[in-house]
């Protein structure tokens, strides 16, 4: 008979050995998922994880690997901090929606001006949507104890409705025939928000994750906030006679992950996107879920993670392209690696004990 | 805009067909719930349930196949995460949105090759006498099967609940499961029927969407309502005859929002088609505070894993 004994602290190994686990294992059953699609599930996993970085067509996809693990890091580490805490929001698209509409927003209201300050005002204004719009669960939860699951979760549908009624309304490119849309922002001057160095990818949204990654991580480790993070996480009775205020947690937590999620947004909008439009949002506020759990909610953790889950995208692209795997595969195969990741999580809190039958 | 033309009688009678699917994935989640897990995949067993009815329906042109389907495979991947959270106990919130995304994707997987496809004619039923009394009838007797099955289900919910032996044994694992683990109940396999009734359900209104209310197949065509379907059961404070009232309010709003955009209020589509999202969560506000407290009817346990130590 197997019995899980539970363990005092998480094991050290296992927190870190499990990710590897957890992506292996999503490769066997995507493998199986492949196979049944009539695919070749080797050829298919090279395809996604291999060919991107090391591949004869390597140098295109190398640059989009930033491209796409920018916003979802940014994100990522924002969301991890209130699931450390245990509060959980969950509507991060929603946050980045809006982002993007009220920094493009403030941008173009300015236009066609070629003022160096437009980008810095956009970027301010693209954090602030995103956290107003993640305020609205926090004060809620605070205030009324209404579920913030639930809340934020809600609020991604309004957002895309929102997202729609600009697309044909305030924020409609006026110069334009037909075509729902604002006006192109990767194209206009003072807002673009251009590939840094060329070919790499690398944009502002990208120095905003990897200077996000190492701002939480000395907040978590060095930070009172941080330690307080922590222990409302682990116990949030000791938290309580600790004096840590949940109030302030909830809506500091909130406030963070709203902000990054709305320049992730905003950095999206002014480059890759290019213009809000009614379905310019894709998904990443759900996929930053899957990365900070993947990250163990760890910022350098979320950072690798965050790189790994671009490489699914990219990859993904590449295998529907050479080898006719739809798209819709690679969202179940990424939504696989976190059940898988759970599944296994089991190591890392529990001791596995075998015991003979009659012992007990 | 004119309201004269909007047909009130009509209005009413949608009213139930755009209820059942939340009514269907409530009163499954509300039994889950009672057993004290919160399972946050409704919208991905919903979308399961959609494609796999839709498909079934489809190649067997037969209804009541597609809603068999639908409900063994929203059963079959809530198993997947019963055996997560009561096994290998994983965190209930993460792994029902791990739920959720993969419903997602694997529907619009199964589903590549129904987009666009005509759905089947379910055919209506015709009560001699009620059917036909004037305003009555054709709001409440002149509807598919499946609406009245949906009422059923409630009813055996709630009688269930309350009068039998199972219901109490159900509520004591949801309210205490040391205690119930003392007495020699398993908790975990009566976790387990609970999330998988709750995934049953949840793939019925998936399916009924698909093969009854529009009836097509769309990627992403819950669009929210397993969501809805959640804080459904928050606003009827675990209770199942507020969860027949809940739907049915949300249902007459959800007709009425498309009324008024049919009949041309001058406000964009966008803002009438995000109003139930926001009227849904100004319920969950009333409901979590002041005199309701929802809270306060919760099930004792909600989304806590049981580990039995010895």
């Amino acid at each position: 008979m197997i019995q899980l004994e539970k363990r005092p602290t998480p094991s050290k190994f296992w927190t870190w050995t499990t990710p590897v686990l957890a992506v292996a294992l999503t490769m066997i059953a995507g493998g199986l998922m492949f196979a049944l699609l009539g695919k070749n599930p080797f050829l298919a996993i090279k395809t996604i994880f291999y060919d991107p970085i090391l591949g004869e067509f390597a140098f295109y996809y190398r640059g989009q690997l930033l491209v796409k693990a920018g916003p979802l890091i940014l994100i990522a580490v924002g969301l991890a901090m209130g699931f450390k805490a245990g509060i959980w929001n969950i509507g991060a698209e929603g946050q980045y929606i809006m982002g993007a509409i009220v920094g493009a927003g403030v941008g173009l209201a300015f236009y066609p001006s070629d003022s160096p300050l437009i980008l810095p005002a956009m970027i301010l204004a693209g954090a602030i949507g995103g956290l107003l719009w993640a305020m609205i669960p926090a004060i809620l939860k605070v205030k009324f104890s209404t579920n913030e699951i639930l809340v934020s979760l809600l609020l991604v549908y309004v957002a895309e409705q929102i997202q729609a009624a600009m697309a044909l309304g305030l924020l409609r490119n006026p110069d334009a025939t037909g075509f729902p849309g604002s006006r192109n922002l990767a194209q206009w001057d003072a807002s673009a928000n251009l590939e840094l160095i060329a070919g790499t990818g690398m944009h502002l949204g990208v120095v905003a994750a990897l200077i996000a990654v190492i701002f939480a991580y000395i907040l978590l480790s060095r930070h009172l906030m941080g330690f307080h993070i922590q222990l409302a996480g682990q116990s949030p009775k000791a938290a309580r006679f600790g004096g840590v205020n949940p109030t302030r947690l909830v809506i500091f937590c909130m406030a963070i992950s709203g902000a990054l999620a709305g320049l992730a947004g905003l950095f999206e909008v002014t480059g890759p996107a290019g213009q809000i439009s009614i379905n310019f949002n894709s998904g990443y506020g759900f996929t930053a879920i899957i990365v900070a759990f993947l990250g163990r909610l760890h910022p350098i953790g979320i950072l690798l993670a965050g790189l790994l889950m671009a490489l699914t995208y990219i990859g993904g692209e590449a295998a529907q392209a050479t080898l006719g795997i739809p798209a819709a595969a690679i969202q179940a195969f990424q939504g696989m690696l976190l059940f898988f990741l759970l599944g296994v999580d089991v190591l890392s809190n529990y001791r596995i004990r075998f015991l003979r039958k009659g012992v007990a | 805009m004119d309201l004269s033309s909007i047909n009130w009688i009509l209005l009413l009678a949608s009213l139930m067909v755009a209820a059942t699917p939340i009514l269907l994935a409530g009163v499954g989640e509300l039994v889950t719930e009672r057993a004290g897990v919160l399972n946050l995949g409704v919208e991905g067993m919903m979308i399961t349930g959609a494609i796999c009815g839709f498909a079934i329906g489809v190649e067997t042109n037969s209804a009541i196949l597609g809603f068999v389907a639908a409900a063994l495979a929203g059963a079959a991947l809530s198993m997947l995460f019963g055996l997560l959270t009561q096994y290998l106990l994983s965190n209930q919130v993460a792994t029902g949105l791990a739920l959720t995304l993969f419903g997602l994707g694997l529907s619009a997987l199964i589903g590549q090759g129904y987009i666009g496809i005509k759905g089947l004619e379910v055919a209506k039923i015709h009560i001699p006498l009620l059917s036909d009394i004037p305003v009555l009838g054709p709001i409440l007797f002149r509807h598919d099967a499946m609406v009245y099955v949906s009422i059923f289900i409630v009813a055996g919910v709630w009688a269930t609940l309350r009068y039998t032996r199972a219901g109490l044994i159900l509520r004591a694992v949801g309210e205490n499961h040391d205690a119930a683990h003392a007495l020699g109940y398993k908790v975990v396999r009566i976790r387990l029927m609970a999330i998988a009734f709750g995934g049953a359900c949840a793939g019925l209104g998936g399916a009924y969407l698909s093969l009854v209310r529009v009836p097509q197949w769309t990627e992403g065509m819950t669009a929210g309502a397993g969501w809805i379907a959640l804080a459904l059961v928050v606003f009827a404070s675990w209770k199942p005859w507020r969860i027949l009232i809940g739907a049915y309010l949300f249902g007459g709003l959800t007709v009425l929002q498309l009324n008024l955009q049919a009949a041309g209020m001058k406000v964009p589509v966008e803002y009438l088609a995000m109003s139930p999202y926001l009227v849904t969560i100004l319920v969950l506000v009333i409901m979590s505070s002041g005199r309701g407290r929802a809270h306060l009817n919760a099930p004792a346990e909600l989304g806590r894993s049981f580990h039995a130590s010895s």
